[in-house]
């Protein structure tokens, strides 16, 4: 068990949990949550929002009844971490863009941190929360409020791309992406079950074949990715 | 000194604890968590003789005390998991138990016989093979088959007496909480020659989504795991445990240490963990000491003492 540092609200609904520890996760990695006994059931999957050498922060939305328990930690408070699961995103390469959307700019801070140069993108569709940590690490985000933040980016100015957001916003990105010379890499969600591939529940379709989001995941590359697999849910 | 080793089906267990089918991968994604051998044995994901791909949609949904599933039995196919998963799983010092599933019965034959040649040839050759195999005639999530022959006393006797007749390997048969009159399904299994059996597997429920007016399931119906169902799961247990002589294992939400000594007390020899895999990543590492720790506050100096007591 770990010890809570703080949970503070930046938002309506949305949370930035910051806990005690060390721990080697990169960009695009995810921890299964849990601040509870045995109901809920399932522990809750959650990207790394941030990092420093003896704290990890993680960004959520209270969605239903495991964030919304997430949401009372208090600092002092006890939660269990499992992981880093999952596949970070890639190396990248060349000029880099960081695109998040809503509650999707939360696996963007670590790969700002971690890709100085990088331009950053944050789209919301009410006010926007969480900017600072990315104006620390950049020199270049782009903040919109309302509409989308795609209309902003003109993919052809990067040879990277890594996006997480609506799976409206992240398939209107491949679409203007196609074509470009830029690499698309997109952060999915499923419901999942263990977190380190043993229950199947995660299953995307991707270049014809069943992946699992959470170990061949969650980031993929955007061509792969067979959407409509993503909007039935 | 306690002991928990036990023997199921002939079958040497260090502890009576293994890791349930579809929870469990092929045991692979837990060994980064803690040693596998903490485990009396590891039961495979559901094979079928040919790959299956699994159901579209969405495949897993929590409710209270409890997940529903409909996976769909999505499995690389009995040579794909000869050739490529088996050597990893039988090297964890824990007993390997394959589950069987199928569509039809003669899925289910070429099933076993393969399952079973593979095995001799590694056992001739001295090395660790496939200990047991645990018959699905209950998965409530593939359209033919499956579940239909967990049903039906008559299907399902079609299926064991050529299940058994086709391996000479220790037979579990894995029962359904839908079977039509349990008793008489489990009194049916063991004439036929089965070794011991498991039970229960996921019951067949619904969960409606209300704003798109549908079921959250392609499939309709789902399988319920985990806490919420234990109760019934026990009753069950006790059941079938009162009518047969030949051992059962109890699965059904058991959660902890006392939990598997109810199961054992109601008659069970060993006990599966499922769900509660997903509850705590690491429930096969510390659920035997903690057992052990509880008959040593209980004063029960062995399973067989409290062995189907009530």
């Amino acid at each position: 068990m770990a010890l809570v540092i703080h949970n503070v609200k930046l938002a309506p609904g949305i949370y930035r949990l910051t806990v005690q520890g060390s721990y080697p996760a990169r960009m695009g990695q995810f921890f299964m949550l849990r601040c509870w006994d045995t109901y809920p059931v399932l522990s809750r999957p959650i990207s790394v929002h941030d990092l420093t050498l003896d704290s990890i922060s993680f960004l959520y939305r209270v969605q239903g009844t495991g964030t919304r328990l997430l949401s009372a930690l208090q600092a002092g408070d006890r939660i269990q971490l499992e992981g880093p699961f999952g596949q970070a995103f890639p190396d990248p390469q060349g000029r880099t863009a960081l695109v998040g959307g809503g509650i999707g700019i939360a696996p963007m801070l670590l790969a700002a941190r971690g890709i100085s140069s990088a331009s950053v993108f944050l789209g919301y569709s009410g006010l926007p929360f969480g900017v600072d940590g990315f104006n620390e690490a950049s020199h270049d985000v782009t903040v919109r409020s309302g509409g989308t933040i795609v209309d902003d980016i003109d993919p052809g100015r990067y040879d990277t791309i890594y996006a997480c957001g609506p799976v409206a916003m992240m398939q209107s990105l491949a679409q203007k992406a196609e074509g470009s010379s830029a690499k698309l890499y997109v952060s999915i969600e499923k419901r999942m079950g263990c977190g380190i591939g043993a229950c199947n529940s995660c299953t995307l379709t991707t270049a014809g074949t069943n992946r699992k989001v959470c170990t061949d995941g969650p980031v993929f590359p955007a061509r792969e990715v067979n959407w409509n697999d993503l909007h039935r849910l | 000194m306690i002991s928990i080793d036990c023997e199921l089906a002939g079958v040497p267990l260090s502890n009576p604890i293994l890791a349930a089918s579809g929870t469990f991968g092929f045991g692979k994604p837990y060994a980064d968590l803690y040693p596998l051998r903490k485990l009396g044995g590891i039961v495979s994901k559901g094979l079928t003789l040919s790959p299956r791909p699994g159901n579209i949609g969405t495949r897993l949904y929590e409710t209270p005390s409890g997940i529903m599933n409909s996976v769909g039995l999505e499995n690389p196919g009995i040579r794909a998991f000869l050739a490529q998963e088996l050597p990893e799983m039988t090297s964890h010092e824990t007993a390997v138990i394959v589950n069987l599933g199928g569509g039809t019965l003669r899925e289910y034959v070429e099933g076993a016989e393969l399952l079973t040649e593979a095995s001799q040839a590694l056992s001739a050759s001295g090395k660790r093979a496939v200990d047991m195999i645990e018959l699905n005639i209950s998965c409530p999530n593939i359209k033919e088959g499956g579940l239909a022959f967990g049903i039906e006393n008559e299907q399902a006797q079609e299926v064991v007496r050529a299940v058994r007749k086709a391996t000479s390997l220790p037979l579990l048969v894995k029962l359904s909480p839908g079977a039509k009159d349990l008793k008489e399904m489990a009194r049916m299994c063991e004439a036929e020659g089965a070794d011991g059996l498991s039970l229960i597997n996921t019951i067949q429920a619904m969960a409606i989504d209300i704003r798109k007016r549908q079921s959250v399931f392609d499939r309709a119906y789902a399988g319920l795991s985990g806490p919420a169902i234990k109760p019934i799961a026990l009753r069950m247990v006790h059941q079938v445990a009162r009518s047969v002589s030949i051992p059962v294992v109890g699965i059904g939400g058991i959660s902890s240490a006392e939990d598997i000594l109810e199961f054992i007390m109601a008659g069970a020899t060993a006990v599966q963990i499922g769900t509660y895999n997903f509850i705590n990543l690491r429930a096969g590492d510390t659920l035997a000491e903690e057992l052990i720790q509880l008959m040593e506050t209980e004063g029960i100096h062995s399973l067989d003492d409290i062995r189907g007591i009530i």
